[in-house]
């Protein structure tokens, strides 16, 4: 028995004296990442995709999700479907393409071939085989145990017995309502896929996506740009709150100086993007109301949906999905998310913004990769450094967005699932 | 014989690796300004998402980098600053350049495409980035300037290496 198995939490918490400590072992214990991929990784939604990646029938996306390779296909009749990629013969891949357009799916192992939706069409030498052989139901690819879509996001659940995914997301659905309600016609994944990876612990990737705090030393150079860019920023200063959404869930809600594509303006912008940014705000108005509007315009979001997903709506919006390869690589990817009916400049500025700040070439994001590494580093000194702080903002009745209010929610959840008991 | 063609046949494939070789040099020894005063005014320095099409625009698909000329020498700046954190202490580049070709001719400029290798070293780990560049180069004073510099990544991705917090 390791020394974790002994124990019962990872978190080290007192209310009264404002204590909240976690273990640095979680961070680099190979039995912690075991039972992580058993009870969370299989017992989770995980985020699998985006509806507008597949517009039309016959297209698809292979993926890595949860460990699994996964088919994700749009069938004849236009519906999507999230197959285990792997051929009921003998176990090869089915599908060896990232992505594309097809009419079925071929092993290449023995031919044996697959309809979109992973029926077995047919196979080399039927007359071999049972007569009802391919009415089988284990004769086709096999689908996902769970799969359900809330806003055009798609996710799927390696656990038959699991919660809707509508009771899962709980809270979180308002928050992704008022993202995906910048969009009047729907939101959509713009080309281009970011996929890195970071030599640290996926769970260190989670606290820097929530994190509010980090942002004036470790983007000292972003910030210092947006002073430098002329009239790149507008004159609101940061300001906003954090919220606990249940089940590991959280939010952070806030005002920013930077620029929004849907729509707070900045003066680099000019008039051509003044009059735009007026006409989807104006927009907004009209379908939601001032409240609501400016809520949607204004307020930066950085939602987090547990285990491992990140949809930030701040200079541009991405989408963001992480997993652990070791207990200190990880792999990432990340997507642009925006409203299909965008203009054409709208699009160029919200991905310029983007690059801006965020991906693995941006001004900031090189940095939080430093951050994260240099964590796993000092983690090596675990044994005698044992614990890691995030007790900012405790006992405050409304949390702000730089507490670490946000990481708390995470971890409790998170220990919950590792120990089966509440922290 | 009109003077296009004239022109063309006065660059040679050497003056291009002179001029590549010298940027690299630039590069590796971290002398991020000088190299800076190798583009143009209007200049533009891509790195696009290794799942694009070679000729994608970042006004409508997402890159890892896309620099005009001005946030060329924010990043530039950026990179001098031990703020920067990823790249402070600096790390350590080689950018190894080969099998340039001048592709064709758009009026004075020139296209040329180049395959690199690049290694970063950095607290005792070694990353290697390699594909192809693609460059538009203005040929003047027995030099050129860059145009644009469009640089194809041949790996799926950044994995392993995490970032180009270097200049590629």
């Amino acid at each position: 028995m390791n020394a974790f198995q002994r124990m019962n939490t990872a978190l080290m918490i007192d209310e009264g004296k404002k204590i909240f400590k976690v273990s640095r072992r979680a961070f680099v214990d190979p039995d912690i990442l075991e039972a992580e991929r058993a009870q969370i990784f299989d017992k989770c939604w995980l985020y699998l995709g985006h509806s507008s990646e597949l517009a039309k029938p016959g297209d698809f996306v292979t993926r890595s999700v949860g460990g699994r390779n996964i088919l994700f296909a749009r069938d004849g009749k236009g519906n999507l479907k999230a197959m285990l990629n792997t051929c009921p013969h003998r176990g090869a891949q089915v599908c060896r393409e990232k992505h594309g357009s097809a009419k079925s799916f071929q092993c290449f192992y023995h031919g044996w071939v697959f309809g979109l939706d992973g029926t077995l069409r047919s196979q080399p030498g039927e007359s071999s085989y049972a007569a009802d052989f391919k009415e089988r139901s284990t004769s086709n690819m096999q689908q996902v145990a769970r799969f359900e879509s809330y806003r055009d996001l798609n996710f799927i659940c390696f656990d038959k017995g699991v919660e809707s995914l509508s009771d899962y997301l709980g809270p979180v659905k308002e928050y992704l309502d008022v993202i995906c309600d910048q969009a009047e016609m729907g939101m959509t994944i713009v080309g281009g896929t970011q996929e890195y990876s970071m030599r640290a612990n996926w769970k260190l990737l989670t606290e820097n996506s929530i994190d509010g705090y980090h942002a004036l030393t470790t983007h000292a150079t972003y910030l210092d740009y947006l002073k430098s860019a002329s009239g790149a920023l507008a004159q609101v200063a940061f300001e906003g709150s954090a919220r606990d959404l249940g089940k590991g869930h959280a939010v952070l809600e806030y005002k920013a100086p930077w620029g929004r594509p849907v729509a707070q303006w900045i003066p680099s912008w000019g008039e051509e993007g003044k009059h735009e940014l007026t006409r989807l705000y104006d927009g907004l108005v009209k379908r939601f109301g001032k409240e609501r509007a400016d809520r949607i315009a204004t307020f930066n979001r950085n939602l987090f949906i547990f285990p491992n997903l990140v949809i930030n709506d701040i200079m541009a919006v991405t989408v963001r999905t992480y997993y652990p390869a070791a207990p200190d690589f990880m792999n990432i990817s990340a997507w642009a998310l925006a409203p299909k009916e965008e203009t054409e400049w709208a699009r160029k500025y919200r991905l310029f913004n983007f690059l801006e700040f965020l991906g693995p070439g941006g001004f900031a994001t090189p940095d939080d990769v430093e951050a994260l590494e240099q964590c796993q580093r000092g983690f090596r000194n675990s044994a005698e450094a044992q614990w890691n702080d995030i007790s900012k903002g405790m006992g405050k009745e409304n949390p702000s967005y730089d507490d670490e209010l946000q990481m708390r929610a995470f971890w409790s959840n998170w220990n919950e699932h590792i120990f089966r008991v509440p922290a | 014989m009109s003077d296009g063609v004239t022109a063309m046949h006065a660059i040679a494939r050497t003056d291009v690796e002179d001029f590549l070789f010298a940027e690299a040099e630039l590069l590796d020894e971290w002398r991020l300004p000088e190299w800076l005063e190798l583009f143009t005014d209007d200049a533009i320095y891509y790195v696009p998402a290794t799942d694009l099409a070679v000729d994608a625009s970042p006004d409508n698909n997402l890159f890892y980098v896309a620099d005009d000329r001005f946030r060329l020498s924010e990043r530039v700046k950026r990179l001098m600053k031990r703020t920067a954190h990823a790249e402070f202490p600096h790390s350590r580049t080689r950018h190894l350049v080969s099998n340039v070709r001048i592709r064709k001719h758009i009026g004075d400029d020139i296209e040329v495409s180049s395959a690199f290798i690049t290694y970063r070293t950095k607290d005792g780990v070694t990353d290697t980035y390699f594909g192809s560049n693609r460059y538009r180069l203005v040929p003047g004073n027995g030099t050129f300037r860059i145009k644009e510099k469009r640089c194809l990544l041949d790996s799926e991705g950044l994995r392993a290496q995490g970032r180009v917090s270097i200049i590629l």
